[in-house]
């Protein structure tokens, strides 16, 4: 379980989320949705370790995160950035396989299992035919399939994935999300993605809604997702076409 | 370039490159006689030339460049610049202010070397105090300190030669522009490098992981603070010992590691080690050309890093990838 006790995120002087109590269980896939800067992607790095809260504290498996060390924590903890504009010297393959660093055992190079875990994320997100291409020729799409592929190949147990679907096609948005659910529903691993898609929200098991002035509403996806909460949250008239986890919502235009 | 051919390829040219600058000199001394003194050596003058002459100073020659390469691959990943050179957090700049004021003071070579390192050790100190704060690294602000540290210590240096008598300035543009003619005893530089090469490279994973972004690599567990403090420590002081032994030789951190980049070597595994290598090699051949070309005049080896460096890269540059 990831859990979160009275959690405060702030930033500058605006309290985005206040005392949030928040449990992911294992099996669990959560979406985290909001307006922007409403404070996702500040929640989401609080929760990760990547970024200090401002009160409250954040555990995983029962342990809080400082008593982790460093690499068993990213074994146990993944997390997808929303933003990586850095070049990367290497092929697609080389990128992938720095998932593996939690992992390494030896020094120099990585051992079969490293390399096992590399092929079959790369296969998993349909990226083989691209294996051997430099990261940077890389399109958009296919570079967010890497780091998605790279998030798979550091295999963690609870996984924080902020924006997985950003620039990826309608068919490649759906193969990440029916990986999502394989991963929880099947493998019994945790998620909690921050989408802005409520077609897809309304296919994870729970929703997590940051109004960004400290209020926060959390439940069971098919009772948030109702158009007039979602009014509230977004500011904006929203009409909705079918009901439970095929729930599509557009705006009123 | 085959990645399995990359360090027997290495070494090839850098045992080439130490066999080159014992080969050639102002006393003439054919290719067998340099093996005989080598392995077999009998007391005489060709042994003197080459033992007592070109070899300690063609080993200080590599020492120096492979430091400048190693450093310069470093500081490329600290502030993921990829102008990034040994020189640019001030640490040259605050030798050469500290040996011009030893030779305008009129020392000798121990007293100058000794305010050398003093100098060096006062940039290094002052840039990372302020760039230091809290635990956080600003990046930005240290690549900043820097660049202005430097251009203090280069308006220093003018006037310093200014002011200087007419019969120290030789000397002093020398030191300035990077001379190995006094080195010749490279031990502590050689110690260091080794060093440098084997923390570093025992840390290259994380350096490839570092090269995504901090955040990306806190993401992966790296232990960002610390490889980055490493990282500057590790940097300024190769660069340190790499100034006390040659001056300030420009242009092999900087060129030596986009170099190898630009023919296919990045992961930093390889690229460190090679970098290295190659930075050595480099120097030495540069240093012999600096001994020959005009001899008996000996000229500073960094204007011949400079123009055998420039078209390399050039020419690397205008491939087509």
């Amino acid at each position: 379980m990831l859990h979160a006790e009275r959690l405060t995120i702030a930033v500058g002087t605006r309290t985005l989320c206040r005392e949030l109590d928040l449990a992911v269980e294992s099996g669990e896939c959560w979406a985290v949705l909001g307006c922007n800067g409403s404070g996702k992607t500040t929640l989401l790095h609080a929760l990760a370790g990547l970024a200090p809260a401002q009160a409250g504290r954040v555990s995983v498996a029962g342990k809080l995160l400082a008593d982790y060390s460093r690499r068993s924590l990213r074994r146990t903890l993944g997390v997808l950035l929303q933003r990586e504009d850095q070049e990367f010297w290497g092929t697609l393959a080389d990128y992938v396989m720095l998932g593996r660093y939690p992992h390494a055992r030896s020094l120099f190079g990585w051992d079969a299992s490293d390399e096992e875990a590399a092929e079959r994320a790369i296969f998993a997100f349909d990226l083989e035919p691209l294996a051997a291409q430099s990261y940077n020729t890389l399109s958009g799409g296919e570079r967010q399939r890497a780091r998605l592929a790279q998030l798979w190949t550091q295999n963690p147990r609870f996984m924080l994935l902020d924006e997985p679907l950003q620039h990826l096609d309608l068919r490649h948005q759906l193969q990440t999300l029916e990986l999502v659910r394989a991963a929880t529903r099947g493998e019994g691993k945790a998620a909690l993605l921050v989408l802005h898609d409520l077609a897809f929200a309304s296919r994870c098991d729970r929703v997590l809604m940051l109004y960004g002035d400290g209020r926060h509403a959390a439940g069971a996806a098919a009772e948030l997702l109702q158009p007039e909460r979602l009014e509230n949250l977004y500011g904006c008239r929203v009409r909705a076409f079918g009901s439970g986890p095929d729930a599509h919502f557009l705006p009123v235009i | 370039m085959p990645r399995s051919l990359l360090f027997p390829g290495s070494l090839a040219v850098a045992a080439g490159s130490l066999f080159i600058a014992l080969l050639f000199g102002t006393f003439p001394i054919s290719v067998a006689q340099v093996f005989d003194s080598l392995f077999f050596p009998v007391p005489g003058i060709v042994q003197d030339v080459i033992w007592r002459l070109r070899l300690p100073r063609a080993v200080a020659a590599f020492a120096c460049g492979g430091l400048l390469a190693s450093a310069g691959v470093l500081l490329q990943v600290l502030l993921r610049n990829p102008l990034a050179d040994p020189y640019i957090l001030g640490v040259s700049g605050g030798a050469a202010l500290g040996a011009l004021s030893a030779l305008l003071l009129g020392a000798g070579l121990v007293f100058t070397n000794l305010a050398a390192l003093a100098g060096a050790l006062g940039a290094i100190a002052i840039v990372f105090a302020l760039s230091f704060r809290a635990g956080d690294w600003n990046l930005h602000r240290l690549l900043l300190t820097g660049v202005v540290l430097s251009a203090g210590f280069s308006a220093l240096i003018s006037l310093t030669l200014v002011l200087a008598p007419q019969a120290q300035l030789k000397g002093m543009l020398f030191w300035l522009m990077g001379d190995l003619s006094h080195a010749d005893h490279s031990g502590a530089a050689w110690l260091l490098l080794a060093l440098v090469l084997l923390v570093f490279t025992f840390w290259s994973g994380s350096l490839n992981a570092l090269a995504l972004g901090a955040l990306k690599a806190r993401a992966l567990g790296v232990a960002v603070t610390g490889l980055q403090a490493a990282l500057y420590f590790g940097a300024a002081l190769a660069t340190v010992a790499a100034v006390l032994l040659g001056g300030s030789i420009g242009f092999v951190g900087l060129m030596v590691p986009h170099a190898l980049r630009l023919t296919g070597v990045n992961d930093h595994r390889r690229l460190l080690p090679a970098s290295a290598l190659a930075g050595g090699s480099f120097v030495a051949l540069a240093d012999t050309f600096a001994r020959t070309v005009w001899a008996p005049q000996q000229l500073p080896v960094g204007v011949f890093t400079a123009l055998l460096g420039v078209p390399v890269l050039l020419f690397l540059l205008s491939r087509k990838p």
